[in-house]
């Protein structure tokens, strides 16, 4: 017998602190195998973000650079004008994303940054126990909109994968999910693609990958996947928004 | 032929390889694991296929597989 699935050489041995359930873990392992395939972390460098993901350098065998809050995009340009064969890739929640960083987000893709980006939109923010973040849904509660969110008091949520597939310096941008075997699979086929988009030196990529928050939706980990499934899509539909071509 | 062998001590009892498990195999024991968790298991290695589908969806790579 052959070993036919074992862990990515581009994860370490430390074992994840994500609350049970929760599909960071899945969009992490989809990361490093992408990278993998590529061929070896001799030349990969990552940027952590603030949020639940902060501890990504513990998990990655590769060069990480934790960013300050939504600041991840930029620390990549950064290192991308000094480094500019490297495979960088950022890891970013909601908040971190699509709140305090939107503006470093926006320009970033809008420069064409020749960098990746793996978007977990989980629709709240994890770490600091569930308020509302840009990307909860309508009716959806949260510590800040306890009675669900309307868009009469706090908007509507915002689809960055859409609104980021209008700027010319974007070469490829997918939404994603993670709810069941069939779109995990999708999700890993679009984060490699991504990433040849990065080696081929053609601009922005972006992956927004649709993942659960099982401790602060108050949700088992298998109604998660079906809230995933069942409500997130609707309002986030998966699909590839932008691909200018390799 | 195929095995699923699980890293027990990663385990976190999330019981997402249940549900991906086409053979239905896969169940949360009642022994819990040294945080705490109930562990996974399998419960009859010989009906295993290697498809991999629990692999592919456990959040905390804890299972691997042999084919
Ligand atoms: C400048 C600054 N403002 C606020 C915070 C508090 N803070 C930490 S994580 C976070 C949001 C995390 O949510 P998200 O980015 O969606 O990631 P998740 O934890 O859900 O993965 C906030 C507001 C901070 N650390 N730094
Ligand atoms: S708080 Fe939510 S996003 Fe953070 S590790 Fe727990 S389940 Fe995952
Ligand atoms: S999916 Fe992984 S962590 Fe969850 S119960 Fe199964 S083996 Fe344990
Ligand atoms: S490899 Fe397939 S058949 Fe075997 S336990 Fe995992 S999901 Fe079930």
């Amino acid at each position: 017998m052959q070993q036919v699935f074992k862990k990515s050489s581009l994860l370490t041995d430390t074992p994840f602190h994500y609350c049970p359930g929760c599909t960071h873990g899945i969009a992490h392992r989809l990361t490093a195998e992408a990278i993998e395939e590529l061929g070896g972390n001799q030349g990969v460098i990552g940027i952590a973000p603030v949020g639940c993901a902060v501890f990504a350098y513990n998990y990655f065998n590769c060069d990480i650079q934790q960013a300050a809050h939504g600041r991840a995009p930029a620390v990549a340009t950064g290192i991308r004008r000094v480094c500019p064969d490297k495979i960088i890739f950022v890891y970013q929640g909601d908040g971190d994303l699509a709140s305090i960083g939107m503006a470093e987000t926006v320009h970033a893709a809008a420069r064409g940054e020749n960098i990746t980006v793996i978007f977990i939109n989980n629709a709240i923010y994890g770490m600091t126990g569930g308020q509302m973040a840009p990307t909860t849904l309508i009716g959806q509660k949260s510590t800040t909109s306890p009675a669900g969110r309307t868009a009469e008091l706090q908007g509507s949520p915002i689809r960055v994968s859409e609104m980021l597939a209008t700027l010319d310096g974007a070469a490829y941008i997918a939404r994603v999910s993670l709810h069941d075997l069939k779109s995990v699979i999708a999700a890993k086929k679009a984060i490699k693609k991504a990433f040849d988009y990065q080696v081929a030196k053609k601009g922005f990529s972006m992956v927004e990958v649709l993942s659960t928050c099982p401790t602060n939706w108050g949700m088992s980990s298998e109604a998660s996947m079906d809230y995933v499934k069942n409500e997130m899509t609707k309002v986030y539909p998966l699909g590839t928004f932008k691909e200018i071509g390799l | 032929m195929a095995k699923v062998e699980f890293k027990e001590a990663l385990c976190k009892g999330c019981a997402l390889c249940v549900i991906a498990c086409p053979k239905k195999i896969i169940s949360v024991s009642d022994r819990s694991n040294e945080k705490g968790y109930f562990v996974a298991e399998v419960n009859d290695n010989s009906l295993c296929t290697g498809c991999a589908a629990c692999a592919t969806m456990c959040p905390d790579v804890v299972i691997d597989v042999y084919r």
